[in-house]
């Protein structure tokens, strides 16, 4: 379809349905929500910095580090590894699109309707306060005081939107690949993401539902957690981690993914033991749901439960080792270019290693009872989150940069960023270990003089602004790329993968003629071939250009996602200030319905599914 | 899936929606699942308030369970219809089938109200919570289902509906049918079992 | 990655990285306040809630089990790391040469290797790990004669009884040493954790349920810890104190608490305990007297106690001057949310004294040895 007078600027992007645009909005929100996250983190160093700060009230500080758990986790570290799933799944399984475009599109603003419902709530009494885990009884405490009920909604909603966006990519990677694409030779970003959209399909309505309960026994006076009316507090702490757990590696297994398509291309060598590396991120998925009570060493759940969830967690060391071992038998013996990316995902296998170990010392069942809810574990999960997640992301960010705008982002600012970034990283949170096995807990808004903390949290306070220092760096590469950058090719990075055989950016139907898939890296073995020693030669004859197709069908441009995700925000608002707020309930679900009846009533192609 | 297979059901857009909703469906059972999970765990916590054995009536919610059941019989009916492209056996089935979601609901708030009536609440224990949560949750659910069955009802009066397109009846099937074995779980675990 | 030192650790080592990060400390000691606590008085050396610093046999175990899997980790860590850098030394690209490369997919025999090493190792570790749990959560037997205290966690200060002796005091726990002590942990209201580095691990305290820990001392002196579980505004500020001592001056703390208060009779005094039974009566209590209320700390032998306010604040007349004029000046609190009804107490409120009846009161918590 051709764009039309009114479906330019604004009004495009907020009625896109197209798989690469609202991979473009999940990424710049992902990017905005990580400097207000990040703004957070640098007020909690800064509060931190000396002892008894005084730069924070205790009321100030539990928003803060409450908010900057909340946003990291469900507005920036998984928005931003949707943005890639929906910008290159399509195009990395051969697609022209995802299997529900215009959900896809729901999806992402109702993902933006709780993320701005929650942020909304600095400006209206408070954020939520209770900690991003919300343990009961506490987040049900105080009921005239509505923040944690913004937290209750606010992340069911974005679970909404998460369980929604899964039932989309599962859908997609099962009913919309290209011929020859068998499950096997999907590229490990599309697994890795099929198995993160399956971990959401069935860990999210656990919190959905314990959610429910404690906005219930806020609001309504149900006793499901109060020991008062017979309710156990404890039940949450289950419900919270069955989701909690696997939530973890929501956040890390796309950017194993994103490591395991970036060695490869930089070592110019397949992917070491390819099927064990998809097989155990499958077993890590699986075994994800085993284990989340290592959450609870210190809740007494008895020797025994403990005993088994120690030895669970310890088990789950084995198939994310085999991933480690298996990234170093790529680039050995390879031809490594440090690019940027390339340095991203050696950042990420480092620093991943050291939280990877600290993580079996918390299966250490007596000796965790030392470490838990200090900062040794606040440094255990930067580590595997900071240093992990968003390095890997960034190594995505730098690898796939040119193929979205078109313009290779600049090496030497590139380089800059990530030294930057190691360094910060490395100056905040190792001194954390130190800091926990010091006696230090979390969530203290100060410390007291004379406990021997002072060197090392000043230390993280500057490695903390080391960081916002890279991620400025960052932005200033993005800005200079945007005005000066150089274009980049369809191929700059003699790549594997079907996106690297299209244009940059790709044009909207991603592929002129579907593709016929033959291998694994389907792409590389369009250009080389192996000789009998399996080095790699180039590939002289050029295949024939493929039939023309038919006209090509593209889902048309919709208004109704965006108008009934802006229902779903009245809704939220009106049952955060019941009884009254009935009215904006019953306006809200009006909105709402007529944006979902307008959908369901939208003439239909014969390729959209939507 | 061979290439071969998968050639044949790309683009297919029944097949395409088809997964999808088994693949939503497979999410909803955690919902249930955690709640029935939930209620099990607080089966006995009564308080001071009355047990399941006070106030289950076994004989009444067989019977609205049974209505419930032969929902799926007319569900099956109506897609059957479908197949045969005869629209208005198809329109009287599914009507049919709203209308026994509907009874079901109604006995659902009878029950509530003498739940009520012999003091519980969902306030009065964490087993009244859990019991009033749980099955209230999959009320919403047989509503949401008696609300699809119309609109499809509905549509099929309109020249946009083609029985290959949009919500369509074996979609809503999918979803009912799955809404009903839900019901068979609960009144096993929390009706038979509790007494 | 740098090791936390143990015992006397060493200041000469950090003198560089403290010159580097003297200009930012500058700039943000102008943040800070002051500090009421004073921890360094209260206990000596460097770091006194050092979880790697174990005053007795059981934190020992653990102590000892921590450092079995932090070296085996070095070692993994060691080897990955070397590996790491050696193949991006070994195998760069120079000068955008490209070197041809063989395409090597992977090896099965590497995989089952890679695969069952590390199991191997974990099941290693899995041995000491779990005989140590069972261990350490195992109740004491009747002859270990270990001395049961019940902890309360209230929002934001600990209660401790003794049911041997039928006592109950606040915040600061004293104990026998060589004898086990065995705490039986529960809450008032929401969730708390019992943590004194040097003694034991963790354990929440649970509304609701009942959860234990076991520790032994063999050192006399005071050991300092602090709430570790998330509970609400003053989480930083709910702080406890271990004291402990030979078992006969212990015996003699112990009889000197269980000794109901005696009432002042004349001066000062007397006129604080009129005030005590107007403003304070309703939520503390002061044993062998008409004050019984729960909902805040026992006061029967205040005055031998070293600190208050969830042992943030020293036992001083100028501390609880500032405290009775407005307790949340000191400590962050919301008593406006108070409902003593449903039980809900968050803070000691602001009771408007005047400055008479606070000397007065003073003078009479004074008398509460």
């Amino acid at each position: 379809m051709t764009e039309t007078a009114h479906h330019r600027g604004m009004w495009r992007w907020l009625t896109t349905t197209d798989h690469k645009k609202i991979g473009i909005l999940y990424g710049i929100t992902a990017m905005g929500f990580f400097v207000v996250g990040g703004i957070e983190a640098l007020f909690i160093r800064l509060q931190l910095a000396t002892p008894n700060g005084e730069i924070l009230s205790a009321d100030a500080y539990n928003q803060l580090f409450t908010m900057h758990a909340t946003t990291m986790v469900f507005l920036v570290v998984m928005p931003a590894a949707a943005a890639l799933t929906n910008y290159f799944l399509p195009i990395l399984i051969g697609a022209r699109d995802v299997a529900f475009p215009r959900l896809n599109a729901f999806s992402y603003w109702v993902f933006v309707a709780g993320g701005l419902f929650l942020t909304v709530s600095f400006f209206v009494g408070g954020a939520p306060d209770g900690g991003w885990f919300g343990y009961a009884p506490l987040s049900t405490q105080v009921t005239e005081v509505v923040r944690m009920d913004y937290w209750a909604l606010g992340l069911q909603v974005l679970g909404l939107a998460s369980v929604l966006s899964s039932v989309n990519f599962i859908t997609t990677v099962f009913t919309m690949r290209a011929p020859g694409m068998s499950l096997m030779r999907m590229p490990v970003f599309a697994w890795m993401a099929t198995v993160v959209s399956f971990l959401l399909l069935f860990s999210l309505p656990i919190i959905t539902i314990g959610l429910l309960q404690v906005f219930l026994d806020r609001n309504l006076g149900t006793g499901f957690y109060s020991a008062a009316s017979g309710g156990d507090p404890v039940l949450w702490q289950h419900l919270f981690w069955l989701f909690g757990h696997p939530e973890v590696y929501v956040l890390i297994l796309p950017a194993m993914g994103i490591v395991s398509e970036v060695l490869p291309t930089f070592s110019r060598k397949p992917l070491f033991g390819r099927s064990f590396v998809i097989f155990s991120g499958i077993a890590i998925g699986f075994m994800g749901f085993g284990v989340w009570a290592h959450h609870m060493f210190t809740a007494g759940l008895g020797p025994v439960a403990e005993a088994a969830f120690s030895l669970t967690t310890m088990f789950i060391a084995v198939p994310t080792g085999v991933k480690i071992f298996n990234w170093l038998g790529t680039i050995w013996g390879g031809s490594i270019r440090l690019k940027t990316p390339m340095l991203f995902s050696l950042g990420f296998i480092f620093l991943f290693v050291i939280g990877g170990l600290s993580g079996v010392t918390h299966s250490i069942v007596p000796s965790d009872a030392q470490q838990h809810d200090t900062y040794y574990v606040v440094a255990h999960f930067h580590y595997v989150l900071f240093g992990g997640a968003v390095f890997g992301i960034f190594s995505g960010l730098y690898y796939w940069w040119p193929k979205v705008t078109g313009k290779l982002l600049n090496e030497r600012i590139g380089r800059l960023h990530f030294w930057l970034m190691f360094i910060g990283m490395n100056l905040t949170f190792a001194p954390m270990h130190i800091l926990g096995l010091n006696g230090m807990p979390r969530r203290t808004y100060r410390y007291a003089e004379g406990l021997g903390l002072d060197l090392w949290n000043l230390v993280a306070t500057i490695g903390s602004f080391t960081i916002a220092a890279s991620l400025l760096v960052f932005f200033w590469n993005w800005y200079r790329t945007a005005k000066h950058g150089q274009p980049a090719g369809d191929d700059p990075w003699d790549g594997r993968t079907l996106e690297w055989s299209i244009s940059s950016p790709p044009p909207e139907h991603n592929f002129d003629v579907i593709p016929v898939v033959h291998s694994e890296d389907d792409f590389w073995h369009r250009k080389y071939t192996e000789n009998e020693a399996g080095h790699a030669v180039t590939v002289t004859a050029v295949p024939s250009a493929p039939a023309a197709e038919g006209p090509i069908h593209l889902p048309s441009p919709s208004y109704y996602p965006a108008l009934a995700s802006s229902g779903i925000f009245v809704l939220l608002l009106g049952l955060v200030y019941l009884p009254w707020g009935l009215i904006a309930v019953g306006a809200g679900a009006v909105v709402t319905m007529w944006g979902l009846f307008g959908w369901s009533m939208e003439p239909l192609t014969r390729e959209d599914h939507g | 899936m061979s290439v071969a297979l998968h050639e044949e059901h790309a683009h297919d857009p029944a097949h395409i929606r088809k997964v999808a909703m088994w693949v939503f469906l497979g999410s909803e059972c955690l919902l249930f699942g955690t709640l029935i999970s939930t209620f099990l765990l607080y089966r006995t916590r009564t308080g001071s308030g009355p047990t399941a054995a006070d106030v289950f009536d076994i004989p009444f919610t067989s019977v609205s369970s049974f209505i419930l059941l032969m929902s799926s019989l007319t569900m099956v009916l109506a897609h059957h219809s479908s197949v045969r492209k005869d629209y208005r056996q198809m329109r009287l089935w599914l009507v049919a089938t709203a209308l026994l979601g509907v009874t079901f609901l109604a006995g659902q708030v009878f029950e509530f109200t003498e739940f009520v009536h012999e003091g519980l609440t969902v306030t009065t224990s964490p087993f009244g919570s859990s019991f009033f949560v749980l099955t209230s949750f999959h009320g919403a659910h047989v509503a949401v289902g008696v609300l699809m069955l119309l609109v499809t009802a509905l549509m099929s009066f309109t020249g946009k509906w083609r029985p290959d397109a949009g919500m369509d009846v074996e979609l809503v099937g999918l979803y009912w049918h799955f809404v009903d074995i839900v019901w068979i779980v609960i009144f096993t675990v929390v009706y038979l079992l509790q007494v | 990655m740098s090791l936390p030192q143990r015992k006397g650790a060493s200041r000469r080592h950090r003198r560089p990285l403290a010159l580097a990060v003297l200009v930012a400390g500058l700039v943000l000691t102008a943040c800070a306040g002051d500090d009421p606590t004073n921890l360094g008085r209260v206990v000596d050396g460097d770091v006194p809630q050092n979880s790697l610093n174990p005053a007795g046999p059981i934190a020992d175990k653990v102590d000892s089990l921590f450092w079995l899997v932090f070296w085996m980790a070095v070692v993994i860590f060691v080897i990955v790391s070397f590996g790491l850098v050696f193949a991006i030394l070994r195998f760069r690209e120079r000068k955008g040469v490209t070197r041809s490369v063989r395409q090597v997919h992977g090896n099965t025999r590497l995989e089952i290797a890679w695969t069952i090493v590390p199991a191997v190792i974990l099941a290693v570790v899995a041995v000491p790990t779990l005989s140590t749990l069972f261990e350490i959560r195992t109740a004491p037997a009747p002859e270990d004669d270990a001395l049961e205290i019940e902890v309360i966690g209230h929002q934001w200060w600990w209660e401790f009884r003794y049911p041997e002796y039928g006592f109950t005091t606040a915040n600061e726990m004293h104990v026998p040493m060589g004898r086990p002590v065995y705490l039986t942990l529960t809450s008032a209201d929401v969730i708390h954790s019992f943590w004194v580095p040097r003694l034991a691990g963790k354990r929440d305290a649970v509304p609701g349920r009942t959860t234990n820990i076991l520790f032994e001392t063999d050192e006399e002196g005071t050991f300092i810890g602090q709430c570790a579980e998330f509970c609400g505004l003053a989480h930083a500020d709910m702080r406890q104190r271990v004291f402990s001592h030979p078992e006969a001056e212990f015996e003699a703390w112990a009889l000197a608490q269980a000794a109901p208060a005696t009432l002042p009779t004349e001066g000062a005094a007397l006129a604080g305990w009129e005030v005590f039974q107007t403003q304070c009566i309703s939520c503390h209590a002061i044993d062998g007297t008409s004050a019984t209320a729960q909902f805040a700390p026992n006061l029967t032998h205040f005055a031998s106690r070293t600190s208050f306010a969830g042992a943030t604040l020293d036992n001083t007349e100028e501390h609880l001057r500032e405290w009775l004029r407005n307790p949340s000046s000191l400590k962050p609190m919301t008593p406006e949310r108070n409902d003593l009804a449903a039980g809900r107490v968050l803070g000691m409120p602001d009771l408007g004294l005047t400055e008479q009846q606070i000397t007065d009161l003073i003078a009479f918590l004074e008398t509460l040895r």
